[in-house]
């Protein structure tokens, strides 16, 4: 039966949560940040390509619990793209593994500037628990130019959105 | 009944191994190994490692469920392969040589697997590694032969939001004729960090080791811990345990349900999905402080308790989730373009599934019944009532069914353990001695098998933490034969192997 549906849509509360409340700090760090490298602004819309450089995949779990209608990362204007090609932001997660280091440099290659490196999780901000092996370079800092940490293990989408709308928010700040 | 191999094992020398025996066998009686397998298909091969002097080997009577280990001395670097006899040993063979430098005479396979030539190092675990520099070799694909075959080569960085990987397709039209995996991108060294280390400082790696099933594999190595130094976790830490690991399964399977429909860009049960998951790791997050339970099972028992209103949050979430699995299975049936894409696509041979052994939702799917939460001595799983669902049909549908199925069991185990939840200790103490211990725990895609032995000061001096994604990774190439490019998605959610969890 559609009537008792479409009724119920119509009277139903949204399911998503309301937006969080984002640190002064870390928007005008980013500003600052954005200001020194006199990098184009890319306006109120951030495409993001997710890259896995080693991680255990808790930060993928986390990382896709975004896009759930709980979240909705895309009422921001935040939204994951497919390629590094049509991303503003590359959001890595896991330690910088070795054998993905010639990955991270060609998907960093492939991203058109103006980019921000985001490291999300522990692991992508120092290496975690993964310090110190044979097989990684500790934290994505070692690979890439990183702009922002999302520290965590892994750190909840609540923590995830805080960071990139404090990123959309540096971005859209007037100067 | 013992069959030849089991004969041959049993005949090896005893090392007092719990709760399962590993038997040391001389070179020559392990010479005969692959011969005796052969004839005896019952036995089948979990995995196999080293240490730097020796292989190991599980083996699992798949009648009675019960497991044995056989060890072999290397002599010279050499051992004799088992792959000739059991095909899921072709990938333990490429690791045993890359990261202890032992070789496997007579292997089917020993092309690079994790060793991307990238390392500072080569053999990592031997207990001599060879300083390493230079150009990392181009990968080498098996050959493919036939008219107007082309290549499909996809990752290690793929365009959803999962872990990297490569996977060369040949493809003949619009069918795949091979496809070849390509995995280690991942690997951290994770094995080399766990050693000389404590149980206790050891166990975050087994936590990560894959962050969707870090409850089972935490518990997994912890059990392996105290089955080593003879310990009981107290009844309470047990049920916490069980508590978490059917939550574990819960979310996971919710994932993968939804996941896999909007492989077939059918949204809406993805969408559903998302949202029953997040409420129920949101109870769990306000019940163990933790959204995935990281760190929460340890050697000795579980840290912290659970949050006092804990068990009346989890409860509403799944009540909202048995709600709704009607609704949505209804959907999911009611729909041809859904069926369509997911009914007979990537169908995997049940011959197939047993001959690797594959266990969780791969297995139960094509007719292999088996379920390490019927172990004995996985308690408290003995005194509680549950179902193993089990299908023959093998297909993408199947799988997505022995999920919803297990959905349902898991929440009437929730509640039963959350009624009976017995009061006391969560913890016991660890004595510091050498022991050796393995267990296999159930985790949303299969076993958890651990092998640890412990030194006199009570460190690790032998380790193998192996995903069930091990002996599922080989049956996703199987099952893509024959079908188009663009069901791979679909095949390959409805596995929803490790990355991690194999890449060590």
């Amino acid at each position: 039966m559609l009537w008792p549906k479409l009724a119920r849509a119509l009277f139903a509360k949204p399911l998503t949560d309301d937006a969080p409340l984002l640190p002064r700090e870390t928007i005008q760090a980013l500003g600052e940040r954005l200001a020194a490298t006199s990098r184009a602004r890319l306006g109120r819309s951030l495409a993001i390509r997710e890259v896995d450089s080693g991680s255990c995949n808790g930060c993928e779990l986390e990382v896709n619990a975004l896009q759930n209608v709980a979240y909705d990362l895309e009422r921001f204007g935040l939204r994951f793209v497919a390629s590094p090609k049509h991303a503003d932001v590359l959001l890595v997660t896991g330690p910088a593994c070795l054998n993905m280091r010639e990955a991270l440099e060609r998907a960093l290659a492939s991203t058109p500037e103006p980019r921000w490196v985001v490291a999300v999780g522990d692991c992508a901000v120092d290496g975690g628990v993964f310090k110190g092996s044979y097989a990684v370079e500790n934290g994505i800092g070692a690979v890439l130019p990183v702009d922002l940490l999302i520290p965590g293990c892994p750190p909840s989408p609540a923590q995830l959105l805080e960071g990139l709308l404090s990123l959309l928010e540096a971005e859209a700040a007037k100067k | 009944m013992m069959g030849p191999a089991s004969e041959l094992i049993c005949g090896g020398y005893p090392q007092g191994t719990q709760p399962y025996e590993r038997f040391l066998l001389s070179p020559s009686a392990w010479g005969q190994l692959p011969a005796a397998l052969m004839q005896e298909p019952e036995l089948a091969l979990l995995g196999i490692w080293a240490d730097s002097a020796q292989i190991h080997a599980c083996f699992l009577h798949e009648s009675s469920g019960e497991a044995v280990l056989a060890s072999t001395p290397v002599t010279g670097g050499y051992y004799a392969a088992l792959s000739p006899a059991r095909p899921g040993a072709v990938r333990f063979e490429r690791m045993i040589l890359e990261l202890w430098g032992h070789h496997a005479e007579g292997a089917v396979d020993l092309r690079p697997w994790l060793d991307h030539g990238r390392w500072p190092l080569r053999h990592p675990l031997a207990a001599k590694p060879i300083p390493f520099s230079g150009e990392p070799p181009q990968p080498e694909f098996l050959p493919v032969e036939g008219d107007g075959i082309h290549q499909i080569p996809v990752g290690p960085i793929h365009a959803g939001v999962i872990e990297p990987g490569h996977f060369r397709f040949s493809v003949q039209g619009e069918v795949v004729v091979r496809l070849e995996q390509r995995l280690g991108y991942k690997h951290k060294g994770t094995l080399s960090l766990m050693f000389g280390t404590s149980p206790r400082a050891a166990v975050r790696y087994a936590a990560r080791l894959s962050g969707d099933t870090t409850v089972a594999h935490s518990w997994a190595f912890s059990a392996a811990v105290e089955a080593a130094l003879d310990v009981a976790p107290p009844p309470r830490a047990l049920h916490l345990r069980a508590l978490m690991l059917e939550l574990e399964r819960i979310h996971n399977h919710l994932n993968d349900w939804g996941f896999i429909c909007n492989d077939a860009a059918f949204a809406f049960p993805h969408a559903r999905c998302g949202f029953l998951r997040e409420g129920v790791l949101r109870a769990i997050a306000a019940a163990f402080g933790h959204r995935l339970m990281m760190d929460r099972v340890l050697p000795g028992g579980v840290a912290p308790d659970i949050a006092p209103r804990g068990a009346e949050t989890i409860l509403a979430a799944l009540d909202a989730v048995e709600a709704e699995i009607p609704a949505l299975m209804q959907i999911y049936e009611a729909h041809a373009s859904l069926q369509d894409r997911v009914v007979t696509t990537g169908f995997l041979r049940p011959d197939l599934a047993r001959a690797f052994a594959a266990g969780g939702h791969v297995g139960r799917a094509s007719g292999r019944d088996f379920d390490a939460r019927r172990l004995p001595q996985n308690h408290p799983y003995p005194v509680l009532a549950f179902d193993v669902p089990v299908l023959e049909a093998g297909d993408v549908d199947a799988r997505l069914r022995i999920r919803v199925a297990e959905l349902g069991q898991s929440i009437a185990l929730v509640r039963q353990l959350l009624t009976n939840l017995p009061a006391g200790e969560l913890m016991a103490p660890l004595p510091v001695r050498a022991g050796e211990g393995v267990a296999m725990i159930e985790g949303f895609r299969g076993e958890c098998l651990h092998w640890v032995r412990l030194d006199d000061g009570g460190l690790i001096r032998g380790i193998f933490p192996r995903d069930p994604s091990w002996l599922q990774w080989p049956l996703l190439e199987a099952a893509i034969e024959d079908n188009i490019v663009a069901d791979f998605p679909l095949c390959n959610k409805s596995f929803n192997c490790s990355y991690s969890g194999v890449d060590l």
